[in-house]
């Protein structure tokens, strides 16, 4: 008698585990990685006596409108001037990348020529080198072109290394029909007219990708920037942000503020950009 | 190829002849279209291709040859002498313990990156089928990617700060002191990694999530049919159709965990063992003026990042996953 029940409560005890289980391993990767980000926000509104006095670090500010830090990492961080420089290099090298990988794209894709194959091979060779592991030869060659400490350092590495767009573009270059080129150049449009008019347009989401994977990167990135353009003037967010943290030692309200001021404009793009963050990167790493 | 050339040449000559009867002419577009083609057309991909191909040379290739010519020399960098010194920096490297016991440092990291796979893969299969606020763990778990190095560095040095975030917290479950996370030797690489598992773990999850998507439903469907639980669906369909994605994250996270850089140095600057081998290079090459023996490191490291990539290509070829 207790044998059926015991077999009829099995797969319902077990349909009641799983997305418990499922649930709870969610809502504890969530608190994981929100958590250290709620602890920063929190500090980043107390004064200085605040934690000075032993305010723990996830217990809740006393004025929530407190932002004077903001205003201490705004002035005394430059971020100002990060934010213009980080602006300047994102969009010469995100305009840079998609004319460099479409016009590479185009050509590859278009054109039968000699020493086709060893070009693309040349391009899928340098996927395989991390670009960290460069950096000792990359700084003379930019030493000798006379670039070091300008902004054309990153902006140059940013274009001339990126070969994920090209590889972006020349998926995408694939599915646009090779009649259209055909019919133009009856009507004797030149190739250039042809890439122009005919090609960058219908290119449209393979650029919108990687202008957002370019975008992210310019804007995250810390490497370029610190090893390229020491001089205080030529902060990116980055590097101020860097920068800031040193003198401001112990004086954590501060650099937690600055910390939320560069992590807000992302959050606030991602929130906006969701579905075509996720489909960029997806095309991006993928081939 | 320059017969080739001709031929198609006569065939324009000939009046624009019917393109059907010629097999590969969707891909052999001939420039000029009508008419005799000009004496220049073969430049036209090359016009394309010019600044690429260049800005390919003098930013991947030049530096990478000049690197291997530094290594072999005692250059500082700077001065206009540069003695070669064969295969000196290279025997330094393997024989002075403190320049290669840095990349012990990267077990730590590939621990880690087995452990962010393994969570990432976890977390795709669960929410790609239904779950309730699915966009929002999502966004969650993807959201960290997005992030500023050196805003993850600094949150995570607030994270690590005895009595800061990670010693508050572990207060409340009882574990009252203070702790240096990062001050400790034997702590800094687990706290490091634990950081790098955060940031990452979003991109690898949001790939899969994107493999997993492409699987036809009809697959589950039938697998359903013939009984299969969730488990046996993960293993047989989800898992080999995923194997392309999954190979090419180990590489990426194998020659990431040999090049960290950016996390440890914001936020220990190298300090209490918690050197990597590229902190180390830049070091040896921008304080210590070494030009020359970090090329080696360069090298040698260049050299550990290649050889895994073929290792991996050996092992697990380009194949597409066979399904159907």
């Amino acid at each position: 008698m207790s044998a059926p029940t015991a077999a009829a409560r099995r797969p319902a005890r077990a349909a009641w585990v799983a997305p418990t289980l499922k649930y709870l391993s969610l809502v504890a990767v969530s608190v994981v990685i929100v958590l250290p980000l709620v602890a920063v926000f929190l500090t980043s509104l107390k004064t200085h006596k605040e934690i000075a006095n032993g305010s723990g670090a996830l217990t809740p500010p006393h004025d929530w409108l407190n932002f004077s830090n903001y205003k201490v990492t705004f002035d005394q961080g430059h971020m100002l001037r990060g934010l213009f420089n980080t602006a300047f290099i994102l969009v010469v090298s995100v305009a840079g990348s998609v004319l460099i990988g479409s016009a590479a794209a185009y050509a590859i894709d278009r054109y039968r020529f000699r020493f086709r194959r060893a070009i693309l091979a040349a391009f899928l060779v340098a996927t395989l080198v991390p670009s960290v592991t460069t950096q000792v030869g990359t700084f003379q060659v930019i030493n000798h072109l006379g670039l070091f400490n300008t902004r054309w350092a990153p902006i140059l590495l940013y274009t001339g290394t990126d070969i994920v767009s090209i590889y972006v573009f020349l998926q995408f270059m694939r599915s646009i029909p090779v009649s259209l080129d055909e019919a133009a150049r009856i009507d004797g449009a030149s190739a250039f007219r042809i890439y122009w008019t005919i090609i960058m347009p219908l290119l449209k989401p393979a650029i919108a990708t990687v202008v957002i994977i370019k975008g992210i990167l310019v804007y995250n990135d810390f490497y370029y920037p610190f090893l390229y353009m020491p001089s205080d003037d030529l902060g990116t967010i980055s590097t101020s942000l860097f920068r800031f943290k040193g003198p401001f030692g112990a004086e954590w309200q501060d650099i937690c503020a600055g910390a939320i001021l560069v992590i807000v404009p992302t959050l606030l793009i991602f929130l906006f950009l969701q579905r075509y963050i996720y489909n960029g990167l997806t095309q991006g790493a993928t081939k | 190829m320059s017969s080739t050339r001709t031929t198609a040449g006569s065939a324009d000559r000939a009046g624009a002849p019917p393109r059907s009867g010629r097999e590969p002419s969707r891909r052999r577009p001939e420039p000029g279209g009508r008419g005799p083609r000009p004496r220049w057309a073969w430049a036209t991909p090359w016009l394309f291709l010019a600044v690429p191909v260049g800005m390919l040379a003098v930013f991947t290739y030049v530096p990478i040859v000049n690197m291997i010519e530094y290594s072999f020399t005692n250059w500082d960098g700077i001065s206009p002498e540069r003695n070669w010194v064969g295969f000196r920096n290279y025997t330094e490297i393997f024989t002075r313990s403190e320049l290669f016991e840095v990349f012990y440092v990267s077990i730590y990291y590939l621990v880690a990156s087995v452990l962010q796979l393994v969570l990432a893969l976890y977390f795709a299969t669960v929410l790609s089928f239904n779950t309730r606020l699915r966009n929002l763990f999502k966004g969650i778990l993807f959201f960290p990617y997005l992030i500023n190095g050196v805003a993850i560095g600094l949150v995570f040095l607030y994270f690590f700060q005895s009595g800061g975030t990670l010693d508050t917290l572990l207060s409340m479950f009882g574990f009252h002191g203070r702790h240096y996370w990062l001050g400790n030797p034997d702590l800094v690489n687990i706290s490091l990694s634990g950081v790098s598992v955060w940031r990452y773990m979003g991109l690898n999850f949001v790939l899969f999530l994107g493999g997993i998507q492409s699987i036809p439903g009809e697959l589950y469907e039938a697998a359903a049919l013939d009984g299969a639980n969730r488990w046996a669906q993960f293993r047989y369909i989800i898992a080999p159709s995923l194997r392309p994605l999954i190979s090419l994250s180990a590489i990426l996270a194998i020659s990431g965990s040999l090049s960290v850089f950016e996390i440890p140095y914001i936020m220990t600057g190298g300090s209490g063992k918690s050197e990597t081998f590229v902190i180390e290079t830049i070091k040896v090459n921008f304080e210590f003026n070494k030009t020359g023996l970090a090329s080696a490191m360069a090298v040698v490291l260049l050299g550990f990042v290649l050889l895994v990539t073929w290792v991996q290509r050996r092992l697990v070829p380009d194949e597409k996953p066979d399904l159907a």
